[in-house]
Parts: C-alpha cells; sequence; structure tokens
C-alpha cells in the first residue's frame, strides 16, 4: 500500500489535533468533492470526539437550539423541548458548506463561540472558487484541507490511537510554550496580510496540541513551525514582503514592513517559518483574494434577490414534509391528501373515535418560489457630445425593454444627464405608457456631467437592492466627461470623478455594461467599463434593436 | 455560562470602550452599534461589559426587574415586597429568534396543563433596565427590527395577541454589532443607536502580540487571568458609578450648545437627534472624566462616535465618515 498523499496527511494530523482540543481549536473546513478521498475522509471522522451529527445547510433553528415539540406537548399534555444540537458537545458536519447563508453562519458561530467543545466540520464542494462558505465560519475553524487533488491510492488518513489521544489531551493543560512565540506568530500572521487577530491565537494553540501529541511538555520550534503551515495558508491575503528595505515599494505592503521594524527583534518572524508558509501558499493566491472580494460582494446577506426560495410569496412550489415552526404554513389539501390513505388503518386502532387523523409525519409545509425583479437601470448620456440621433436610438431601445419587461417581470429606470445634472426622468417601472411618455420628453445637447449621472445611477441601485430588487445597469455613454459633480465644467477633474464613482458602483458588486454609442469608439469608454467591472460594447452604428438586444445578452450572461 | 473576557484587558479600542461606557453611565443616549471586522473583539467588548456593570435593585419575582413593588405590571400578580440586587440584566437576542420569544406570548405550559390564559414575558421584559444585544445586527430578520424599534422608541412592550392584552415597560439599551461585509443596516434602525464606532484590527504588531498573549493566558487559567484584573475592572465601575452621581450637575454651557449646533449644521446631519445625542454624549464623558462642565476637548473626543452614521453618504469622499467628522470638528473647534 502507497504512502498517505501530502494534503491527507495535513487533514490527518488537523484531526488529531482537533481531537485533544476541540475547545480551542474549533473544526476544519474541507474542499472536496465526492469522491474516494471524501469518503475515506469521512470514514475516520466517527473517531472524533462527541457524536456525531449530520445537519443541511437548511437546518431549522428549532434543531439548532432546541424548541417546542408540538406534537409530543400534545399527547403529553405537558410542554416537552426537544434539545437542540447546541445542548451537548458534538462533531456537526454540514455538508454542502458552500450554501450556507449568512444568518446560518451567524448561529453556527453562536454555537461554536459558547466554547462547549463543538467541533464543525465543514464539507466545501464549492465548484467554481466564487463558492466558499461564508467568511464568518473560515475566520473561526482553525484548519482548512484541499482533498481535491488526492489521488484514490493516497487517500489514507492516519490517526494516533485513541490511548495516544487520551494521554495527549491530560497533557495539554501543562503544555507550555517560549514566551516569544506568541509574539512569533503574530508577527508571521502580520506578514501574510492576515487582520483577523483568530488566526495567531489558532495557530497557538495548535501548536500546543500538537506538542501535546509528540508527548512533549514544551512547544518546540517545529510545533511552531507545523502550526503555522496548518492555519496560515488558507487566511493569507498577500506575499510575504521580502525583508530587503529596497523591495518595499509596493504600496499594499509598506505599512507591514514599518511595523517590522519599529518591532523589536524577538517579534522579528523566523525566515525559516515565513518560507514554510509561504511554499504551501497557493499560487494563484492574489487572484483568488480578488475572487472572494467580489463574490462576498455579490452574494452577500444584503437582501439582493440572493434568496430565491422563500414561504410568503411568488409562485408556489410542491409542498414538502415539514414541521410547523412558526414561520412557514402548512399546506392542509397537501397534508390530507398523504393522510387519506392511512385513515382506514388508523381508525382502527384509534381509540377516541376521531374521524379524520393526521399525525404529525403527514404535515406538508407550503412552499413558494420568490422570485426578485430585476431593474434594469439605463442612464443615458444626453449631452451634446453625443449626437442627437444617438440618444434616439437609446431612447427606442429603452423602449424595445419596456416592452418586453412586462413579461420577463423585468423593472426599467431611466436616468439621463446632460447640460449641468443628471435627473431621473424615469423611476423604476413597468409601465410602458408612462415610460414612453417621459422619454418623448428628454431634450439632448449641453455637456457631459458623466459623474452626475453615475452617482444617480449608483443612489437608486442602492435604494432599489434594499428594495429586494435586483438592479443593473446599462449606460450609454461616449464618456467624454466635461462637467464635475458640482457642475463646474472641467475635463480632467470630471474624468477622474467620474472613474471614482464606477470604481464606488464596482465595489458594491452591481452588475454593469457599458455601451459606447460614440461614432469613434475611444478607450475612455473602455476604461470607464473596467472600472465598472462590467463589460464594453461598442456600437457605434446600431439601431435600438440591436442595442437593447446586446444590453439584454450582456446583463443575462 | 462561560466566564467573560475582563473589560480592562481588552488592548487597545478606545472608542468603543469608551462608547460603552457612555452609555452605562447615561442610559438615555440610546445604545451603541459596533461595526467592524471579523475578529477584532466585538462580542467579547459587550459581554465584558455585563460583568462591569454595578448591580441593579429589583423585586425579587418581578418579571420585569420593576424597582418597587407599585412598578410591577398587574399580571404578574407579584405577592412579595423582596427587594434583591441582581447583576444589571444583558439579555442576548439570538438570530433566529421567533417574535413570540422578543415580545413574549401566551404561556402554554400552563394553557396546557391547567388551562389558564397567561402572558408569558419574553426577552424584551427581561432586558428591562438593562441591555440588549444583538450580535449579527445587520442580519435579523425585518419583523424582528420593526418589533425592537417600536419599543425602543416607546419604552413599552405592547402585547395583543392570542386573547392577551398586555404592557409592560421595556426600557433597555441597545447594543448591536456586525461585520458590514455581509449587509448594511437600515438607515431608520442606524439612527435608533445613539453612538457608533468602527473598529479594526490593530495596526501595530505589538498591540496584536499582547492580544494575543492576554486572550491565551485568560484560556489557560482562567481563575489567576481573573484575579489579576479585577482591580482594574473595579476602577472603571467606580468611574461609572460616580459620573452616574454627578451627571446631573455637570453643566453645558452655551457656547457649547452652539457648538454642537454648528457641528451638525457643518455636517449636515439629518434631524436634531444628533445635535441632543452629541450633547448628551458629551456630558457623560465630561462627568466620566470628573468635570464640572463640558468643554470643547470633551465634544472633540466624542463628535465621531455621536454623529459618524447620521452623515449622508459623500460619494467622492473615500475617507470613512470617522474622518470626515473630525475633520469637520478640527475646523470648527480647532
Amino acid at each position: 500500500m502507497s504512502a498517505p498523499a501530502a494534503s491527507a496527511r495535513y487533514a490527518a494530523r488537523a484531526l488529531a489535533a482537533l481531537s485533544v482540543d476541540p475547545i480551542g481549536l474549533k473544526g476544519m473546513v474541507v474542499q472536496a468533492r465526492v469522491g474516494p478521498a471524501r469518503t475515506a475522509f469521512e470514514a475516520v471522522l466517527p473517531r472524533l470526539p462527541g457524536p456525531l451529527r449530520r445537519i443541511p445547510p437548511s437546518v431549522s433553528d428549532t434543531q439548532l437550539f432546541g424548541g417546542l415539540n408540538l406534537a409530543a406537548t400534545l399527547a403529553e399534555n405537558r410542554p416537552v423541548r426537544d434539545p437542540g444540537l447546541q445542548q451537548s458537545a458534538a462533531t456537526i458536519i454540514v455538508p454542502m458548506a458552500e450554501r450556507i447563508t449568512p444568518g446560518l453562519a451567524a448561529r453556527l458561530s453562536r454555537i461554536l463561540d459558547d466554547d462547549s467543545g463543538h467541533i464543525m466540520i465543514l464539507l466545501d464542494e464549492g465548484a467554481d472558487e466564487d463558492e466558499a462558505p461564508p467568511g464568518a465560519l473560515l475566520d473561526r475553524l482553525a484548519f482548512h484541507v484541499d482533498l481535491n487533488d488526492v489521488p484514490a491510492r493516497g487517500a489514507r488518513f492516519l490517526l494516533p490511537a485513541p490511548a495516544d489521544i487520551a494521554d495527549a489531551r491530560g497533557r495539554l493543560p501543562q503544555v507550555a510554550y517560549h514566551d516569544d512565540a506568541a509574539g512569533k506568530m503574530t508577527a508571521i500572521a502580520a506578514r501574510f496580510g492576515i487582520d483577523s487577530l483568530r488566526a495567531p491565537l489558532l495557530a497557538l494553540r495548535t501548536a500546543r496540541a500538537l506538542a501535546a501529541l509528540d508527548h512533549c511538555d514544551h512547544v518546540e520550534e517545529e510545533h511552531l513551525r507545523e502550526a503555522a503551515e496548518m492555519v496560515f495558508p488558507s487566511r493569507a491575503r498577500a506575499f510575504p514582503a521580502p525583508d530587503d528595505p529596497q523591495t518595499t515599494d509596493d504600496p499594499g505592503t509598506d505599512g507591514r514592513t514599518d511595523d517590522d521594524e519599529s518591532a523589536d527583534p524577538t517579534t522579528i518572524p523566523d525566515e525559516i517559518l515565513v518560507d514554510a508558509v509561504a511554499a504551501r501558499l497557493p499560487h494563484d493566491l492574489l487572484e483568488q483574494n480578488l475572487r472572494r472580494e467580489r463574490s462576498r460582494n455579490r452574494s452577500g446577506g444584503n437582501g439582493a434577490g440572493a434568496r430565491k426560495i422563500g414561504n410568503r410569496r411568488g409562485r408556489p412550489l410542491p409542498s414538502r414534509p415539514g414541521k410547523p415552526d412558526g414561520r412557514n404554513r402548512i399546506d392542509p389539501v397537501a397534508t390530507l391528501r398523504v393522510a387519506a390513505p392511512w385513515q382506514r388503518l388508523r381508525r382502527r386502532n384509534d381509540t377516541a373515535g376521531r374521524s379524520v387523523i393526521i399525525d404529525p409525519s403527514d404535515i406538508r409545509i407550503r412552499r413558494f418560489e420568490e422570485r426578485s425583479d430585476r431593474l434594469l437601470i439605463f442612464a443615458v448620456d444626453a449631452s451634446g457630445s453625443s449626437a442627437a440621433a444617438r440618444l434616439a436610438e437609446a431612447k427606442g431601445a429603452v423602449e424595445l425593454l419596456l416592452a418586453r419587461a412586462y413579461a420577463k417581470r423585468d423593472q426599467v429606470a431611466l436616468i439621463a444627464f446632460r447640460g449641468q445634472e443628471a435627473n431621473l426622468l424615469l423611476p423604476p417601472t413597468r409601465s410602458l405608457v408612462q415610460g414612453k411618455r417621459r422619454l418623448a420628453a428628454l431634450p439632448g445637447g449641453g455637456g457631459t456631467p458623466l459623474a452626475a449621472g453615475l452617482q444617480a445611477a449608483a443612489s437608486l441601485m442602492q435604494v432599489s437592492r434594499r428594495q429586494g430588487m435586483h438592479p443593473m445597469l446599462a449606460l450609454l455613454t461616449d464618456a467624454r466627461a466635461n462637467i464635475g459633480l458640482d457642475g463646474t465644467p472641467g475635463r480632467a477633474a470630471a474624468w477622474s470623478e467620474a472613474r471614482t464613482l464606477a470604481g464606488q458602483i464596482h465595489a458594491l458588486g452591481l452588475a454593469s455594461v457599458v455601451v459606447d454609442i460614440s461614432v469613434r469608439p475611444g478607450h475612455q469608454a473602455e476604461q470607464l467599463a473596467t472600472d465598472l467591472g462590467g463589460d464594453y460594447l461598442a456600437l457605434p452604428r446600431a439601431d435600438a434593436r440591436r442595442i437593447s438586444r446586446a444590453v439584454d445578452t450582456a446583463l443575462d450572461g | 455560562m462561560t466566564q467573560p473576557f475582563p473589560f480592562s484587558a481588552i488592548v487597545g479600542q478606545e472608542q468603543m470602550k469608551l462608547a460603552l461606557i457612555l452609555t452605562a453611565i447615561d442610559p438615555g443616549l440610546g445604545g451603541v452599534l459596533v461595526f467592524g471586522d471579523r475578529g477584532t473583539g466585538k462580542s467579547t467588548a459587550v459581554r465584558a461589559l455585563a460583568a462591569l456593570l454595578p448591580p441593579i435593585t429589583a423585586v425579587s419575582d418581578c418579571p420585569v426587574n420593576s424597582e418597587s413593588r407599585g412598578d410591577c405590571p398587574d399580571w404578574a400578580e407579584i405577592t412579595s415586597d423582596n427587594l434583591v440586587k441582581r447583576p444589571t440584566p444583558v439579555v442576548d437576542l439570538p438570530l433566529g429568534v421567533t417574535e413570540d420569544r422578543v415580545s413574549g406570548a401566551l404561556d402554554i405550559e400552563r394553557a396546557l396543563t391547567r388551562g389558564e390564559k397567561a402572558f408569558e414575558p419574553g426577552l424584551l421584559a427581561a432586558a428591562n433596565r438593562g441591555y440588549l444585544y444583538i450580535d449579527e445586527v445587520n442580519l435579523l430578520e425585518d419583523h424582528i427590527v420593526d418589533l425592537l424599534l417600536d419599543v425602543a422608541q416607546s419604552g413599552v412592550n405592547a402585547v395583543e395577541r392570542e386573547g392577551l392584552s398586555i404592557r409592560h415597560p421595556a426600557r433597555f439599551v441597545l447594543i448591536g454589532s456586525g461585520n458590514p461585509e455581509e449587509g448594511e443596516l437600515r438607515p431608520q434602525l442606524l439612527d435608533r443607536f445613539g453612538l457608533s464606532v468602527d473598529i479594526a484590527t490593530p495596526d501595530s504588531i505589538d498591540d496584536r502580540i499582547e492580544v494575543i498573549r492576554r486572550r491565551d493566558a485568560f484560556e489557560t487559567d482562567t481563575k489567576a487571568f481573573m484575579t489579576r484584573w479585577r482591580r482594574a475592572d473595579g476602577r472603571i465601575r467606580k468611574k461609572i458609578m460616580t459620573a452616574r452621581d454627578t451627571l446631573h450637575q455637570t453643566e453645558a454651557p452655551d457656547d457649547i450648545l452652539r457648538d454642537c449646533a454648528a457641528l451638525s449644521l457643518a455636517l449636515g446631519t439629518d434631524g436634531l437627534r444628533g445635535e441632543l445625542t452629541l450633547m448628551r454624549a458629551a456630558r457623560a464623558y465630561a462627568a466620566f472624566k470628573a468635570a464640572a462642565r463640558i468643554d470643547r476637548s470633551h465634544l472633540r473626543n466624542i463628535a465621531a462616535m455621536a454623529l459618524s452614521h447620521r452623515l449622508r453618504r459623500d460619494p467622492l469622499d473615500e475617507a470613512g465618515s470617522t474622518t470626515r467628522v473630525n475633520r469637520v470638528v478640527k475646523d470648527l473647534l480647532g
């Protein structure tokens, strides 16, 4: 039999450390799609302390925190409470961890913060880099292991014997470490751009658990190194800055380098330790972090139509078995339908002589699909530089999209900017008549207050997002900004203001597309699209039909 | 219940600690909002505050911690005049909480077993005269937020459901914490918080190391650590008590009121609530510093936490709102 793969060795070591100090280390995130490696990993989980519990990402609060058991309460005529997962220490396995909502993450974090000895194993099956468990949990759990590249042959997880773990647990309180260990760990974390102070703390506790496992009463250098290797790489936000002062011109690392110099010599991290962590960093670290920042904005708990299945409104979905927990609604017809076939059988054993007998397991819960409206915001440049003819095309495109909006449940809003300011010509609407009337009244000519247009769009997007809509921006302009936010002319200032605002819209995670409508497409509009993080379409000669189709495709993708 | 980390042992985060102390001195300030990244010690500080606060005197059986028997609500059927000292209530409002649990509801146990219609008080009753803490306040569900806003405003919790008609006092200091990355707060809720602080991980390596050392010492030997910090906690508690007594004698001179108005005007804060909070916070701070009257140095220190969350957003100003407030304060007050 072949030796276990490197990541499998790390995973096994992490599991061993977790069994020794569950309160301090909290758990681990395992990135693994279904496969032999994951199967082998899950097979060793029962060896962790505490009973094994598996919870789906849709777990209810009653299951987590306990609550009244309605069925038993009614049957026994006294309140019967179900204990929640929180009550007793357990190993909690969460499959499909990438689907945990921020709300559930906050609840799970609360359970972890109680320090009652829960171990949490998140099985992250994210297919894209965009999919990841919520940061609140990633920050609290000590370890992060990627088993995706482990071949079937290497998927072996060797844990220490139970007696050894029990011995290590007993030894743990006595394990001491050298005074500067805390400083070392903190300094390394800072070198890798890790802001959360939980990281060095977790690393320190890991080192201690490892020392206990190795029958040492003192944390040695190698334990610190191993702990740093296990805890830091997945959290790193930057490659360590080289110590050479000449190479500190990278703006992102300036602050840290200053700190390193001002700190006393004992806190300068050991180069060996830094190198050990650096060796385990993923090579596309910075890209990954960038993606993570973006996806966080897109799918965070901002009420932006992220929640698609609710239980209040929208199109009905098939009912599902469930318990009434005060927030969902019972579907009486479906419940009766499930109970119907059993009535004769149940009546035979029923002493109370009831006519309809419904068991708790019959109860069906009503579900609805909650669709959030898409709001398409057109910000149209009506200045003199966008020739009047182009404006007509833009108007035509808006009308076409509006006509389709009713069928697609889209809403459309129109902002026009010309002269000194931007105006919301058409507040979010689905009404075709109203839209056409307002559009016809849109005059052209004057300067290009691009920044004002972007500002108006950004504020409308934020308001509509708070109302649960899903806003998208289609900016039709030639990007030749020449009027600033305060209405004063000046090309350079106006352009830099517009770029700043575009950057902010990007930072808010709002989808956008720039349609360059000037006769000779220039690089300015393209630059603006980059700042917005959106697509760029140069459509110098497009008619209304083509613009509307292009916008539709760009935003749908 | 796990032992909370001692308040005085929290490294740095002076603004957050000060804001919490000010609400302890003047509960009328209207709560604190703490916004910051993960792992910056938000929850730690709030839970530490609970241990720091002086105890209150309350009727022993009263579900809403009334001060005297006359204040107890009728439905509680209090029979004894027994007064007890109990720690200031700090009630946690968990995220998944139901409306029943917050406002109180029909007592199911009594309804089932004895067939009586009785009221089971909820979290709002338990938080009366104390603190209500909401972690991850930006993830709280909207209908609970609406309920809280209404009660925080009126100081009375009214329950009209299941044939019950109950009211009881619910005056509490609302403390919210959250991570801005996970969603923003509705402006209506923002405005209800008197003070707001943004916190970040300490910049200096030495501070960070100190945080790690203390946390680790706390976790490895809690008892010894608590003994070491008990004196410091006691000193803060004593200062809070003294400040509470002198709060009403602390003068607010006319030129300070003028400064408050000028600050709010220059920053363009909406409504007069900002000015009022600014003045009250300055008074509490002056009392905490054992000063007889408010002066400009007090205003300077608390302006940011009283005003920063009331500003309208300026899209071109990349500096945070705290920086903007401080800039205006510097311009106006020197």
